[in-house]
């Protein structure tokens, strides 16, 4: 600070030429990651727009423009008509169930004098650990010969259940993972809507007669947990509707086709038969209902600030 | 309702007599009773999965009447596992990959930050608008278009082509923004006329500033990446780049037989990491990965 005082017109001359100092030191400093964004973000969406619109397939000399044709096929692709219902049966088993009941958890878990943190960190466990080992573990799991389940089914002298094999069951037992992994991270931002409920409410509450839970719960915590609650609810759609790893693991769409989801479609027809073009125009597919769902979140991001 | 409060004690006083209201007591003990029963089924494949590993090979098909071994098979099971496949190798990959990501995703993001939290140039509206664009945009839109552009130089199945797509996030250069944006003018303008130039500035007043952000993105970015299986999955083709999700899988398919002892031991040993970094370091654990709750 004592060179401020020093006379002299230095500070005077850099402070006259700041702006331009600046505006390049700020061009300087966002270009690595502008390339980077233009290389491997603008430029790729791009190319798989346009792809989209192709019958290109990896490796191949002749290909042609077909317009919509990749779309028309899409039409008439029992694949990807199963893919998009699968996925949408998934998010709507696994938004309602891990927002629910990570919310039931966390009131409960907020009000708990003891052991409060032992369950917060129980119930944040699984968004720690990697799923694909865990899906492994699952798989086993329920398996209906070795696993515990089978186990306590024989004990009881019930039949033996496949979850993963019987084509009514599957998408249950996927959900019931994606539950499973996501109730924890849904509970952390309910606790965080929780605090933030001033307690004055509460005792306002209680004047006015609203003593039991419930009425607490119906009354102040509800009406007060509402953005929270959208805010939850839009981001376990995106992440449901994203669900790759346990059907990569665990069902690789099977059986019957019964557990396909439009990631896992996207990966096979690019990444195993090499049909670009196809896998681009489904691409741009899944990207419109990515955006269209960030849009929304966007509308709540006021909402955002979580810790 | 109101006749009913006249006739009754004050709510901070029926807070001080709460423990000794029966009706209190049941109304802890079932949720109570409920979070366990939760939590029972949260930790159940964890238990599974530990029980298992130190199981003998023939006792794992009579488990279900018998959960708890009765012999320690454990050396054998840990010692399969390490010894029929890489996983350690897995695992230095995927320290490689996460740290060298990290690394560089700070490097391009916090200088970017900066510039778009703090320096005025023209183009600055244009590439805040490109990042909350970039924010929306999964791994797997542009994994097909990169992928393409990986074999035209034959880089896939490398180091290179592992890093290559995360080594910018937008949302590091997001959330750093957002960070910096609330630091004092004043700072930066003193600092300035200290005679500090802006590369100063940025590395030895703004990133310190930014460590508990720093902390938190890392935690992110770490896990993401740790457990990340769809570009490992496409990119990858040899075990020796193999990431450990995708270790993972290639273990359990060479496992096609019963030795399940073997891959619960994998399992553990790949899950480990995380979760004894997450025992360790709670706070900035849950900090870190319900950011993703911005994303």
């Amino acid at each position: 600070m004592a060179v401020l005082a020093a006379p002299g017109t230095q500070p005077i001359r850099r402070l006259s030429s700041q702006p331009r100092v600046e505006a390049f030191t700020g061009q300087m400093f966002a270009l690595p990651a502008l390339l980077l964004i233009v290389g491997l973000l603008i430029v790729p969406i791009l190319v798989v727009i346009v792809l989209g619109f192709s019958d290109y397939q990896l490796g191949a000399i002749e290909w042609s423009w077909i317009g919509l044709g990749n779309y028309q096929r899409m039409l008439d692709d029992p694949v990807f008509w199963r893919s998009i219902s699968n996925t949408f049966l998934y998010v709507a088993a696994v938004v309602p169930g891990s927002v629910l009941s990570a919310l039931v958890v966390a009131i409960l878990v907020n009000d708990r004098k003891h052991f409060k943190s032992v369950y917060q960190i129980i119930y944040f466990l699984p968004v720690t650990t990697t799923l694909i080992a865990m899906s492994v573990v699952w798989h086993f799991v329920l398996n209906p010969q070795l696993g515990p389940i089978a186990g306590v089914l024989r004990a009881l002298g019930l039949p033996p259940v496949d979850l993963f094999g019987d084509p009514d069951l599957v998408l249950i037992a996927l959900s019931l993972i994606g539950i499973w992994q996501l109730v924890g991270f849904n509970m952390v931002l309910f606790l965080a809507g929780l605090t933030a409920i001033p307690h004055d409410l509460y005792d306002a509450a209680a004047i006015d007669g609203a003593d039991h839970p419930w009425d607490r719960f119906a009354r102040v915590t509800w009406p007060m947990l509402g953005p929270t609650t959208v805010f939850v609810v839009v981001t376990t759609t995106i992440t449901a509707f994203r669900v790759f790893d346990t059907v990569a693991v665990i069902t690789r769409g099977g059986p019957i086709g019964r557990s396909e989801v439009m990631l896992y479609d996207i990966y096979l027809e690019g990444f195993q038969y090499f049909e670009i073009g196809y896998a681009s125009a489904l691409t741009v597919v899944f990207l419109v209902v990515v955006v269209v769902l960030a849009v929304l979140q966007a509308f709540f991001l006021d909402r955002k600030v979580h810790y | 309702m109101s006749a009913l409060t006249t006739t009754r004690p004050s709510p901070g006083l029926l807070f001080r007599l709460g423990l000794m209201r029966p009706d209190l007591v049941i109304r802890s003990a079932v949720a109570h009773l409920v979070l366990i029963v939760g939590a029972l089924f949260v930790l159940l494949p964890f238990v599974w999965m530990l029980l298992t590993s130190i199981r003998k090979p023939e006792a794992v098909f009579t488990a279900g009447f018998n959960p708890i071994p009765d012999e320690f098979h454990g050396v054998e099971n840990y010692g399969h596992a390490l010894s029929q496949s890489p996983l350690l190798q897995f695992m230095g990959n995927g320290v490689i990959v996460c740290a060298a990501i990290l690394a560089l995703q700070l490097i391009f993001s916090l200088p970017a930050a900066y510039a778009l939290a703090k320096l005025s140039f023209r183009a600055r509206p244009l590439i805040f608008a490109l990042v909350l664009m970039g924010l929306t945009v999964p791994e797997q839109v542009t994994a097909l278009p990169i992928y393409m552009g990986l074999a035209s130089i034959d880089m896939l199945d490398t180091y290179f082509a592992l890093m290559l797509p995360f080594s910018l996030s937008v949302f590091a250069i997001f959330l750093f923004r957002q960070f910096f944006k609330s630091f004092p003018d004043e700072i930066i303008q003193a600092a300035r006329l200290d005679g500090f130039t802006e590369f100063e500035i940025l590395i030895r007043i703004m990133v310190p500033s930014a460590l508990p952000a720093i902390a938190a993105f890392a935690v992110f970015s770490i896990t993401s990446h740790w457990n990340d299986l769809y570009w490992p999955l496409v990119v990858t083709t040899s075990p020796e780049h193999a990431t450990p999700p995708l270790g993972m899988m290639i273990f359990r398919d060479q496992e096609t037989g019963s030795n399940y002892g073997a891959l619960m031991a994998g399992a553990t040993i790949i899950t480990a990491p995380l979760v004894i970094a997450f025992l360790i370091a709670q706070r900035q654990f849950v900090r870190g990965i319900t950011m993703t709750g911005v994303k």
